[in-house]
């Protein structure tokens, strides 16, 4: 074990300073000392995505990160992504569409969908399967968490064109 | 009543009853990052358990140096089977009538067995202490092959029970053997099979895989040694059988446990054991008087707990010339691994795979089944299916087919003409089950007609002479399934896990402003029960599922149950439920006459209220029934409304399905793809369309990975090769089929609403309906048999071996 590191993370708009071992797992940083348990642990080798936030505009596997790879970053989980009283239309899709079961895994997906809509916001059916490629569920099938992505781009469509 | 009023079909509409799609319930919390998982608890002071493991498959274990260990900061202790010794706890009794090491007890018997269980103030530094233990080992020689551990003078695995003729399973006939089962008649059968114009014959192997849910197994213990009591928070399936469990093993009495398994992150099947992660947890408590967790990894999950399958079936069967069946004979070698901690109800060691003579009327039939120790981990769980059902639908939906290529017949036709009529329900097995409903011809037509089966054929008969001239490298395989489910454990008499009943419960309290709690026995692990069960109270006791809580999981709260598995929440717990909603009802109808001033029996239960006959416009709702019951004092009645009902089924229920799909398959890449799927499914009465259809989907995809590419494989030393999603499929958005979804509805006439269950169905099905899509690609080519899963390389394989890539 090594010297403890001075870390900075700005988490669903909060700053968070905080002392962290180098080899130090960014989804532990968030489950265990800033008690963000949205994201899940399930494999710890990048393959299932239960743990998918988004740091700097990106969607990566917080099993595989460092805390210290984080230091300075902006990282939203999925308790940054809509409220009880202001739920984000995924969050809506999800339900709506019947895109979960036990919810393990929902946290991860919705998280990786906000960032594949923002990407690409009106995706054909195989660019939502392949997007959500890195995110692993053993109950849906997919078939009605691909069903939801797709009912949330139309959706977040439609109201970006009645803004404009 | 027969009041049709659009005000009566908005009040059936309001209660969100059976039959409606209604929205989960528990998504809210899902959805928004706020379901709460045993990883997810924190308690004060808690510390963190963690796993030294074997790294041989079996050895000797001559030594273990903890002193490196102990040294370290923040380590708390390290528990060995020294320790767990004096308290009689370093082995444990398994659910199959066996034992099995806690800590290893002088020697490893699989590579991943645990040795040494570490405690320490987080889970980084008991990773390091895991390291800085030191065990000796003395290598002994590996069997991974149960053939092999059968053989004379093959190397004794289980010393422990050297000289142990007998088990719990009767008797064993060499030191590596645990027991063989038999049912049917074997002399009727062979004699049947010796006299047959067609015999079919052929060995099928079920390989062995993992339910991999993708939540591993989990445990928070906490001993509150001022008030001797102890919490125990972990993935259970059936929370009250730990219990009784943690009870009988720690001497601590029951009423002194309280068990709960909070938000599941999927099961099937995989949360039904008792591993040593909890016993170790608990010991750690009750040693250093606080919390203790323990969560497995995905390695550890793959390689130490609870496999699934590994059976090889050995199958013939016979028939006349036109096709019908005459026998059936089928010895399977089950592969158990190191100690036979399979999931079963204590009297069947080979679960009900004694349903596998599947959909079709055979006369006579004859199963045994041998169980086999090995250097593989222990476990033999019904992965997503009801006690070994998958492995007998596998086997007699791969004979069909091989018996249709024997008599060169269609396979849909072969089906047909061997179904059990409708005409014959309740239909009693030549191997002892008695088939509740079913209408199989309806449902088969119905698909075959859904899939334009014939045009199917037309095109595949022309692909097959267009391959024959060169012009394409890919085949076209049909995937036929039809199966038949035996779920919903069980009639108490038959039925039970470690000694318990396999009963079921539901306790409802109306509270008296007309909303309702009501507690089950089960626990979901994704199955929507919250939003289900409540469903068949409102449509039971006139309250809108909306206004129903229900809760499970909890020991201290629930009443006694035995959990969910093996499909057995809507046969049992839904029963239960339906009828506690009707003791209800019962009583809340002599309150509506009193308040009616009317007898009892001139009032009848409408939708959400009791109306006097005749009278429709003289009622009481359900809420003002509610209130009455604890503001009134109503002469011959208790104060307040609540029931609570212990069902036992008097039978087990029998889903059944038609499952087709349609690949397309390159011979020189071994790649497939799933052009279409077709699902029907007939559970009975359905409760909520959207849920099943979301498990049928479920299902199906786990039954594309265990036929495609999903298994646990050992190389010769033991070595697990398959210990990380890596190397253990799990299919993705991209690969995985798109599904059809049908249904037939054939009610069960034992269970109080017709429900028979549904989540396992599609992987029963599925396996066979994927796997003979690829043996029936290469059936014009002369394929009989080839072993799942089907992963490119073993169809390249068959490709090369059919001498097709010229």
């Amino acid at each position: 074990m090594s010297k403890k590191m001075q870390i900075t993370l700005t988490v669903n708009g909060e700053t968070q300073e905080l002392l962290a071992e180098p080899r130090e797992l960014l989804i532990y940083v968030l489950r265990e000392r800033l008690n963000i348990t949205g994201p899940h642990v399930g494999c710890e080798t990048s393959h299932c995505g239960a743990c998918t936030v988004t740091m700097d505009g990106k969607s990566v596997k917080s099993c595989t990160v460092f805390a210290a790879q984080a230091n300075g970053a902006e990282i939203t989980t999925i308790e940054g992504i809509g409220s009880p009283d202001s739920l984000h239309v995924l969050q809506n899709a999800f339900r709506e569409h019947h895109g979960l079961q036990c919810g393990f895994c929902t946290p991860g997906m919705i998280t990786r969908a906000t960032k594949l809509l923002e990407d690409n916001p009106n995706p054909t059916e195989e660019d939502v399967r392949f997007g959500m490629a890195g995110n692993l569920c053993r109950c849906t099938g997919y078939q009605n968490i691909v069903k939801s992505v797709l009912a949330a781009a139309t959706e977040l469509s439609a109201a970006k064109e009645a803004a404009e | 009543m027969n009041d049709l009023s659009p005000d009566r079909d908005d009040r059936i509409a309001n209660l969100k009853g059976l039959g409606c799609s209604r929205k989960r319930v528990e998504d809210a919390r899902f959805t928004q990052g706020k379901g709460n998982y045993v990883d997810d608890i924190k308690m004060p002071g808690m510390l963190h358990g963690d796993f030294v493991r074997s790294p041989y498959a079996h050895a000797r274990v001559v030594s273990i140096n903890i002193d490196a260990a102990m040294a370290l900061d923040g380590v708390v202790a390290v528990l060995t089977a020294k320790d767990l010794e004096p308290l009689g706890l370093h082995w444990m009794p398994t659910l199959a009538g066996d034992k099995q090491m806690v800590l290893a007890d002088g020697k490893v018997l699989f590579q991943g067995q645990e040795v040494a269980y570490v405690v320490a103030r987080d889970r980084y530094v008991a990773a390091d202490a895991v390291e800085l233990v030191e065990v000796d080992y003395e290598e002994l020689p590996v069997i991974v092959d149960p053939f092999k551990a059968l053989e004379p003078g093959a190397t004794v695995l289980r010393e422990d029970l050297e000289g142990q003729t007998s088990g719990a399973h009767g008797e064993r006939r060499h030191p590596n053997h645990i027991f063989l089962w038999e049912e049917g008649d074997k002399a009727a059968t062979e004699a049947v099979l010796d006299e047959a114009e067609v015999v079919a014959e052929e060995t099928i192997y079920y390989h062995r895989t993992h339910p991999c849910p993708l939540e591993t197994c989990g445990c928070v213990a906490s001993m509150d040694k001022v008030n001797g009591k102890l919490t125990l928070y972990g993935t259970f399936q059936a929370p009250h059988v730990v219990r009784t469990v943690a009870s009988l093993l720690s001497g601590i009495e029951e009423h002194n446990i309280r068990v709960v398994s909070p938000d599941i992150g999927g099961g099937f099947g995989n949360k039904v054991g008792v591993y040593p992660g909890y016993v170790c947890s608990i010991v750690a408590s009750i040693v250093t008087g606080k919390p203790v967790k323990w969560v497995e990894d995905r390695m550890e999950n793959l390689m130490a707990t609870a496999f699934a399958r590994d059976y090889w079936m050995k199958g013939r069967i016979s028939a006349t010339k036109e096709g019908k069946i005459t026998g059936l004979h089928c010895h399977v070698t089950a592969d158990h691994g190191a100690f036979d901690a399979c999931a079963d109800p204590t009297k069947f060691p080979a679960g009900f795979f004694h349903i596998c003579t599947g959909s079709y009327d055979i006369p006579v039939a004859y199963v045994g089944v041998d169980g086999v120790y090995t250097n593989k981990a222990p476990g033999g769980v019904a992965y997503r299916c009801s006690f070994r059902v998958t492995e007998a639908a596998y086997f007699i939906e791969r004979m069909i087919e091989v018996l249709a290529q024997e008599l060169n017949m269609d396979a849909a036709e072969l089906r047909r003409i061997n179904f059990i009529r409708k005409d014959q329900f309740p239909y009693h097995s030549a191997l002892g089950w008695e088939y509740d409903s079913g209408d199989y011809h309806t449902a088969w037509d119905k698909a075959l007609t859904a899939v334009n089966y014939d045009g199917l054929r037309a095109e595949q008969a022309e692909r097959v002479e267009a391959f024959k001239r060169g012009e394409t490298r890919k085949l076209m395989g049909i995937g036929l399934s039809f199966f038949t489910e035996i779920v919903g454990a069980g009639p108490v008499k038959n039925c039970d896990i470690l000694g318990m009943g396999m009963f079921d419960s539901c306790e409802i309290r109306i509270h008296p402003t007309g909303s309702a709690t009501a507690r089950l026995g089960t626990i979901s692990q994704g199955q929507g029960h919250a939003t289900t069960f409540a469903q068949i109270l409102a449509s039971e006791i006139g309250i809108s599922a909306d206004s129903i809580t229900i809760e499970e999981g909890d020991t201290d709260t629930a009443p006694y149950g035995l959990g969910t598995y093996g499909s057995r929440s809507t046969p049992v717990a839904g029963a239960a439920t339906a009828l506690a909603g009707r003791k209800i009802r019962a009583k809340a109808q002599m309150i509506a006459a009193y308040l009616l001033e009317v007898h009892d029996n001139d009032v009848e239960f409408d939708v959400d209220r009791f109306v006097v006959k005749g009278a429709p416009e003289r009622f009481k709702t359900m809420k003002e029934i509610a209130y009455a019951a604890y503001n009134q004092a109503i002469p011959g009645l208790e104060p307040g409304l609540e029931a609570v009902s212990y069902y036992d089924p008097p039978n087990m229920t029998y889903p059944f399905g038609a499952y087709i799909c349609v690949m397309d398959l390159d011979v020189d890449t071994g790649q497939t793809e799933i052009r279409q799927v077709y699902a029907l499914d007939d559970c009975g009465t359905r409760i909520n369309p959207m849920v099943i259809e979301g498990q049928v989907h479920g299902g199906l995809t786990e039954a594309y990975a265990i036929a495609m590419g999903q298994e646990i494989a050992y190389d010769e030393m033991g070595n697990c090769k398959t210990g990380t999603l890596m190397d253990f499929f799990l299919p993705t958005a991209v690969e995985t089929p798109h599904y059809t979804t049908d249904f037939t509805e054939t009610p069960s006439p034992h269970h109080p609403i017709g429900a028979k269950g549904v989540g396992e169905s599609p992987n029963v099905g599925g396996v066979p309906m994927f796997s003979n899509a690829v043996h029936d690609a290469f059936r014009a080519f002369g394929l009989r048999q080839s072993h799942m899963p089907h992963d490119h390389w073993r169809i390249w394989r068959i490709a090369e071996g059919l001498g097709l890539h010229g």
